[in-house]
């Protein structure tokens, strides 16, 4: 039976349509629903877990297929720098059951603090990369990576990129296949240890291997020529074939959905049918870069020195669209449309929600004069207006290291480090135990919201509970601060800011390293905090502005400039009654508040 | 009712408005009902980052076969927005010819609160200069009305059905396949009610 299903649950379909028996990961968007679907549908035949981080989710699934089975791990793209190192050696050691490293890239950055493209990172590690187009390929080429993986004894990295795997279509599911295969580690020391002696040997046969891929990947239906008019030819890969052939219908298409290692006899064979060759890929040229080297004369990124398709950002119709007008600049009507000028649309870029608890951990931080070194997760929205509580993000766990650095630097204000719970697991623990050992005295808070909030709320080493819901054991962030041998470990609600600036105050004036554990669930995750909306009383609010530097949506202004709430919008956290300094804000029950004549947490 | 008229015809539809609308359950309905009518669908939505009170735009094509999921400017032919400002920030995607269905619903960013960027001020008329073709509705109050203002995309969905060449019983039973049995008849005469708003 047909289903509508995104690229994400049809690579997870795939994974348990092709016998998969393990599957890892860390969250991020785009790759976050892979693993999810596999714990909610297919947990009965696949083990799968939440890793702490990226390189120990990819260390799982390659340990797990020494035994024979098949195994995936997903990530993002920037997760694959954190598995970079089991990555690069697994390449020379081989696989035993099939592995995947199924890797979603971000081009155009929805959710992602840069573009990389991950077919670069298999060429890196010479190991194939396979890039499917939609929905149904999704699931039928993880299957096929699968195969390869095995029969070549060869990690494959599947690319997925945000549109693909976040865009959905019609997919023909077929019956699992089992595969029924003991998991058996049998001992080959020669075959898994790569000490320089056997290493040597394994670095040849990867060169050999590379080779009899590149044989196979001209061979395989992964990659195929769609023969249309000759005068020219478009080599393209992903789902970047569907915008090609959407602008192009008359073109000659290769379509790579094996792009690496190159498939040298297709591409030759391609170039040979064709007078011309456009290259249409998303990020780099990869492929257009290899054409060249090939010897064959090509346009793509740039035609006579102009540029013209983008390595910046997504590409869709519209820019494909205008890669044609630029090829065939006399062929297209230019169509005028009267377009009408339209009023100016407020900005509305993502925020912190009502009722966050990060808001108030920031609105009492913003009382002091100091550096503060963000990290990634919905806290990163810190940084917008009008809190602006963030000075520095670069990665996760970068938030507790870079506010070392900068303390050891001898920087003249003292700095305080964000991370996240998740992220603190993931990898901050390191770096503060880095603080303890080489006696620094950054802050550290973590701003522990009871889960991995931004990509969705998966579970992590400290919510106590397992990715398919089972209880175990909570890893309690506070005991972890004890073991490192910080002295001043101190747990808060960020949602009593008596309590948090005090904490915060006592921090910044000692000369020791404080771990601040900011605990209060997320309000999306744990709906029991919502509390009845609160309202402002008639004539109170002096129109101060200090509730407005809360930063929550619920707060609107009236026409006069006073304070009033959405009660849409509103969750009752009380930290806006906590700021104001008039009074104005006033629970169900108290006087002077109005019952709400709409609305109310529905 | 402007139908399919030539089936190697693409159809595109963009729904937008504000993260936590319902935005996704509309757009998934929407392509339920395409691929039991037996067309090929293809549909795109913004996950992570972008849902936590941003702008959200959700798309979907059907037709014989689709290559994009991601709709070409200017060839929407419904832009549907759950929120009153938001069509205007993709009209971009509506055909020249296209029909824009929009909810009164007002919800004022923070950064209007803030004074950064203005809150426009725009009332049906307004819209009308914009879209010459448009259905504005007070979906958050018919919603109420009907038991549950949240059903207001529903109501909205409805609207644009009227649009495009998909029969009736499909649309119910999409609902009853998409949305949880305790809200099936709450959606369904959501549905209902905007259908009769459409036409």
């Amino acid at each position: 039976m047909k289903k509508l299903l995104s690229g994400n649950e049809s690579i997870a379909r795939g994974a348990w349509e092709s016998g998969v028996k393990v599957a890892t990961g860390y969250p991020g968007t785009p790759s976050t629903e892979i693993l999810e679907n596999i714990s909610r549908f297919y947990k009965d035949d696949i083990y799968c877990e939440w890793a702490p981080n990226e390189k120990v989710a990819f260390e799982v699934a390659a340990g797990a297929q020494t035994t024979g089975i098949r195994s995936i791990t997903t990530m993002k793209h920037v997760g694959l720098n954190v598995a970079a190192d089991p990555l690069m050696t697994l390449a020379y050691i081989g696989t035993v059951g099939g592995f995947v490293a199924i890797v979603a890239d971000d081009p155009g950055m929805n959710s992602s603090q840069n573009e990389q493209d991950t077919r670069i990172f298999a060429h890196f590690a010479k190991v194939p990369v396979i890039e499917p187009s939609d929905s149904n390929e999704a699931r039928i080429y993880i299957r096929e990576a699968l195969e390869i993986s095995e029969k070549f004894q060869t990690p494959v990295i599947l690319r997925s990129t945000t549109t693909l795997s976040h865009s959905r279509g019609v997919v023909e599911p077929e019956e699992p296949r089992p595969l029924n295969r003991k998991a058996s580690f049998q001992k080959n020391p020669q075959r898994f240890i790569p000490i320089p002696a056997w290493a040597r040997g394994m670095r040849v046969r990867l060169e050999e291997r590379l080779n009899a891929l590149s044989e196979a990947a001209s061979e395989s239906s992964l990659n195929r020529i769609e023969w249309g008019d000759r005068q020219l030819g478009i080599v393209t890969s992903g789902i970047t074939y569907q915008y090609v052939r959407e602008v192009f219908p008359e073109a000659s298409i290769l379509k790579l959905g094996w792009s690496y290692p190159f498939p040298d006899r297709l591409i030759r064979e391609f170039a040979d049918g064709v007078e011309q060759i456009l290259v249409i890929e998303e990020l780099n040229d990869f492929l257009e870069e290899h054409l060249r080297t090939m010897g064959i004369d090509c346009f793509g990124k740039k035609k006579n020195n102009e540029l013209l398709v983008p390595n910046i950002g997504e590409l869709n119709v519209d820019v494909v669209k205008s890669v044609r007008e630029k090829i065939y600049p006399s062929s297209t009507e230019k169509q005028e449309v009267q377009r009408p000028t339209l009023p100016v649309v407020s900005a509305r870029p993502p925020v912190l929600c009502p009722g966050c608890p990060h808001r108030g951990l920031f609105y009492a931080l913003n009382k002091f004069d100091v550096v503060v070194t963000g990290d990634i997760g919905c806290y990163t929205l810190g940084v917008a207006p009008p809190l602006n509580c963030m000075d520095t993000v670069i990665c996760m766990g970068g938030g507790i290291t870079m506010a070392h650095g900068i303390d050891k630097a001898g920087n003249d204000r003292k700095v305080v480090g964000i991370v996240g719970d998740s992220t603190f697991f993931h990898s901050g623990i390191t770096g503060l135990m880095d603080i303890v050992y080489n006696k620094g005295k950054a802050i550290t808070v973590v701003l522990d919201n009871r889960i991995t909030a931004m990509t969705g709320h998966q579970d992590n080493p400290g919510t106590g509970k397992t990715i398919i819901g089972e209880p175990t054991h909570a890893l309690s962030i506070a005991g972890i601060g004890n073991a490192l041998g910080i002295k001043n470990v101190v747990e808060i609600n960020p949602g009593d800011q008596k309590q948090t600036s005090e904490t915060l105050k006592n921090a910044i004036e000692s000369d020791e390293p404080w771990l601040i554990i900011s605990k209060s669930p997320c309000i999306l995750a744990d709906r029991s905090v919502i509390k009845p909306t609160l309202h402002v009383a008639p004539n109170t609010c002096k129109k101060c502005g200090l509730c407005i530097k809360l930063g929550c949506p619920a707060i609107e202004k009236t026409e006069d400039g006073k304070a009033k709430i959405n009660p849409f919008l509103c969750v009752g956290c009380k930290l806006c009654k906590q700021v104001c300094p008039f009074h104005a804000f006033k629970e169900m029950g108290e006087e002077g508040y109005n019952v709400p004549t709409e609305g109310g947490n529905c | 009712m402007t139908s399919l008229e030539n089936k190697n015809s693409t159809v595109s539809v963009v729904l937008v408005g504000v993260g936590g609308q319902g935005i996704l359950l509309a757009s998934t309905v929407l392509a339920e009902a395409a691929m039991e009518s037996g067309y090929d669908v293809k549909t795109n939505e913004i996950h992570g980052m972008a849902q936590r009170g941003g702008s959200v735009i959700s798309q979907i094509r059907y037709g014989q076969k689709v290559y994009s999921p991601l709709v070409p400017k200017g060839t929407a032919t419904v832009l549907m927005s759950l929120e009153r400002t938001e069509g205007i920030r993709y009209y971009d995607y509506l055909a020249p010819d296209g029909l824009a269905v929009i909810s009164d619903q007002k919800i004022v960013p923070i950064t209007a609160t803030l004074g950064q960027t203005p809150y426009p001020d725009i009332d049906k008329t307004e819209l009308q200069k914009y879209f010459p073709r448009l259905v504005y509705l007070s979906a958050v109050e018919k919603a109420a009305e009907l038991g549950n203002p949240k059903a207001a995309n529903i109501i909205l969905l409805g609207a644009l059905s009227t649009r495009l060449d998909i029969k009736q019983n499909t649309w119910e039973s999409a609902i009853k396949k998409c949305v949880k049995p305790a809200f099936v008849d709450l959606n369904l005469k959501a549905f209902e009610l905007g259908c009769q708003s459409g036409n």
